[in-house]
């Protein structure tokens, strides 16, 4: 072991030319088992897959092994695919592709790999191969970056996902990880790196959109005793989880890509902001730190360039409004997390008052790539003024969901019909919401509006941290965007009165809304009417006069759903119908009499008592008893309980 | 109880010297321990920081993740993320409040249930998620919620 890091530092990182030599590089190749004896197995187990089953494969597959007293080498990756196809897992044979299999459960693995050795490819299980083209190709079997879901996107921030191991910094240096610091820290001034990422065109990726060069030079200009990173990796949005995949995946390139923008702002200390209860995440981050640290990437002097960088974790404990700039340093110092005026901004004056940069995840994914392959390079991709890619986690009714890596510039659309496949059983498209809580409804009109920083603000959409939830018309837009509301009135800090009051109010307008009144009399519909007048009023006070991003953006969900679906709006409010069939307290069910054969199932099972009927006879429903629940409707085995 | 309160001191004579900024880390690091925040231990954090007993009570009780009465016996965990709620996390939420009587981060009175909910555990394919003491339960309807509740409270009768 101690021989290895010994030849990775002296024969790979500090080496001074760009091309290793070639016995460096056959050392290196069996590293990354590219020239390998024994079969290798990568199980994905990020939580996603562990949710699905993972560990117990993961186990199935060593105890494969062990009885048949085979060697074999089997490695836990991150997640790479689809979430649908969980398990996911890759069969490496000595001189073959790769070939990836879906949905191997724990009972699967027996089978599975007895047909692989036999090289009998159970159909049903296999997903496709990756390799070359001539030489160990698998034949008849596609090759994956061909087939949907991997086809239409662009992985190059999340290109190592699922390749390697990610507890292992011997791979991540043998692919070439960590000679792009070096080579900066060796060859670079702090402010040439700022203008090499400012050139590059790289910004934030989450909300505004910021040059990231730029906002690193503002921190380096401004005179310090000392400076702070904080690589943001909390993301508390209900259905986000990029930061999460990408630090169980690939946490080393994280860390580069943070050792290089401590080195461009001169920071001596960078903190990691986790979410709290990401065990799988927390555990890889903490190894990749402590690996990092043993082969002297972080600590004092690293490799002589007088560079000292110490890099920690630190935990949100739960606020989801710490995702703002200035609320996330006031819990790193020990108060509530709450926002305060800027400016002055953070990279002027934050943590302790020192300049601060703040970044998220995806954005300091890029940095490492930015500094090996050149400005230019990454000027290439993406549209004229937003370069790159952009990662989001697609999730809700798409046929496939996961996290998913496009060049900006791809539309909306593209990314709904071609990489999640449209939607699944059979339902039909109704909207994305991008963004997750703070974000936007995009109806089937603007779904040809493409991934741009430019051309989603003209048409008012901000690009969000990552978010994509397709939902059809199963959904009901207003339950939705309540529970938006709901979520961000939970999460408001309480410090400025138009988000704390304004949020309860949207909140309170809009169950009302959708809840059964205990007497639908005039006073009580006037009561809603005045409720519903006042809500568009309350969501421009809110994005006018509220202190943080947080409340400015509250209204946004309620503001662009009643924008593209205001007949649904109407239809609650005037109608007091739900088209979705979602909302309790606007269905009341009625008993076909017809069908009913007077089985009872329903008036034994219905928690109101609300349905009454003789045995063997049709039974009736009490309309002011039923409380919208449905039960009765679901236990039909007749179909004879109707929506009304 | 005295396991716990021993514990506490040891973390707490880890971090001598009372920075402002420690103070988080502390608290979680207590919870983690000893499973909440007592207010003995907060007491003694307050000592520690010459801080108010308020204050720092104030101040864990804008977090979501500080908790202040034990976990119960089995700790359910739902996932309230947009995908789970789309798929119906809602009625799951709502049938745990109705079996148990409680909210989020409460502890029911025996002692056996306690629960939270989560933003998003990624795993949107299998909503609504419930996790019991680190064990997976995969798209939930509200009449198995009442099955497993039932399993668990007939369990911990046995034992």
């Amino acid at each position: 072991m101690e021989n290895i890091k010994k030849f990775l530092i002296d024969r790979v990182l500090l080496f001074e030319h760009e091309i290793l030599p070639d016995e460096t590089e056959k050392v290196l190749k069996k590293i990354r088992r590219e020239k390998y004896e024994h079969p290798v197995i990568y199980i994905s187990s990020g939580t996603g897959s562990v949710i699905s089953g993972a560990e117990s494969t993961y186990i199935a597959a060593k105890s494969y092994f062990s009885s048949r007293n085979s060697e074999a080498q089997i490695i836990n990756t991150g997640c790479s695919g689809p979430l649908n196809f969980e398990p996911f897992i890759c069969i490496q044979l000595p001189g073959k592709n790769k070939l990836f299999f879906r949905n191997i459960t724990e009972e699967k693995v027996e089978p599975l790999l007895d047909g692989v050795f036999h090289n009998d490819i159970p159909e049903e299980d296999i997903v496709g191969q990756k390799g070359s083209k001539d030489y160990g190709m698998w034949p008849g079997i596609p090759f994956i970056d061909e087939i949907t879901f991997f086809a239409g996107q662009k992985r190059i921030v999340l290109g190592n996902c699922g390749c390697y191991d990610p507890e292992s910094i011997e791979e991540y240096i043998a692919r070439g990880g960590y000679r792009t610091f070096i080579k900066t820290i060796r060859n670079y001034t702090h402010s040439e790196v700022c203008d090499i990422i400012e050139r590059s065109g790289l910004r934030g990726r989450s909300g505004g959109g910021y040059l990231t060069g730029a906002k690193w030079k503002s921190a380096l200009n401004t005179s310090a005793s000392s400076r702070y990173l904080i690589c943001n990796a909390k993301e508390s949005d209900p259905g986000a989880f990029v930061a999460t995949t990408i630090l169980e995946s690939d946490p080393h390139r994280l860390i580069e890509g943070i050792a290089i923008a401590a080195y461009a702002i001169d920071a001596t200390t960078a903190i990691i902001y986790l979410k709290a209860g990401t065990g799988i995440a927390r555990k890889r981050i903490t190894k990749a730190l402590e690996q990092a640290r043993e082969y002297g990437i972080t600590g004092h002097n690293i490799f002589s360039s007088g560079f000292n960088l110490d890099i920690q974790i630190r935990t949100d404990p739960g606020a989801f409004v710490c995702g703002e700039e200035t609320a996330l340093i006031a819990s790193l110092e020990g108060k509530r997390g709450m926002p305060r005026l800027k400016p002055p901004y953070p990279a002027n004056y934050g943590l302790a008052g020192k300049p601060t940069v703040i970044n998220n995840v995806e954005t300091l994914m890029n940095v490492a790539l930015i500094m090996e392959n050149g400005p230019g390079w990454f000027r290439s991709i993406g549209t004229e003024k937003s370069k790159g890619t952009k990662i989001f986690s697609v999730s809700g009714k798409g046929r496939y969901t996961g996290v998913v890596e496009v060049e900006m510039g791809t539309t909306i659309r593209y990314i709904v019909e071609k990489i999640a496949d449209g939607i699944r059983d059979g339902g039909q498209f109704k909207a994305v919401e991008i963004g997750g809580a703070s974000g936007y409804f995009i109806d089937e009109a603007s779904l040809d509006t493409a991934i741009d920083y430019e051309v989603m603000k003209e048409k008012g959409i901000g690009m969000g941290a990552g978010g994509f939830v397709i939902i059809d018309t199963s959904t009901c837009i207003v339950d939705f965007v309540k529970y938006y509301m709901e979520f961000i009135h939970n999460e408001s800090c309480g410090k400025c009165i138009p988000c704390r009051e304004g949020t309860a109010r949207m909140f309170e307008i809009l169950e009302s809304v959708i809840r059964k009144p205990e007497r639908e009399d005039s006073f009580t519909t006037l009561e809603r009417f005045k409720g519903v007048m006042q809500l568009e009023s309350i969501a421009s006070v809110m994005k006018d006069a509220s202190l943080c991003g947080l409340g400015q953006t509250a209204p946004n969900p309620f503001l662009s759903a009643l924008e593209k679906f205001r007949d649904e709006f109407e239809e609650h409010i005037f109608d007091r119908k739900c088209r979705a069939n979602v909302c309790r307290g606007l269905r009341t069910f009625v008993i076909d009499v017809e069908k009913c054969t007077g089985c009872t199932v329903c008036a034994t099972r219905c928690p109101q008592n609300a349905i009454y009927g003789t045995r063997l006879q049709p039974f009736f429903i009490v309309e002011e008893k039923c409380s919208g629940c449905g039960i009765c409707y679901e236990v039909c085995k007749f179909g004879a309980v109707i929506i009304k | 109880m005295k396991k716990n309160e021993k514990a506490t001191d040891a973390i707490i004579s880890r971090y001598k010297a009372g920075r402002r900024d420690d103070l988080i880390p502390l608290l979680q690091e207590i919870q983690e321990e000893t499973g909440y925040l007592s207010e003995e231990a907060i007491r003694k954090v307050g000592k520690l920081m010459g801080l108010s007993t308020t204050k720092i009570y104030g101040l864990a009780t804008f977090y979501d993740q500080f908790r202040f009465t034990p976990r119960g016996k089995y700790h359910l965990v739902v996932c309230n993320g947009t995908s789970c709620y789309l798929n119906g996390a809602g009625a799951i939420v709502g049938k745990i409040k109705e079996e148990l009587g409680i909210e989020p981060g409460e502890t029911t009175r025996d002692g056996k249930f306690s629960y939270e909910l989560s933003s998003c555990m990624g795993g949107c394919m299998h909503g609504p998620i419930l996790v019991v003491n680190g064990k997976y339960h995969l798209k939930l309807k509200p009449e198995h919620v009442q099955s497993i509740i039932d399993m668990l409270r007939k369990e911990s009768e046995k034992l």
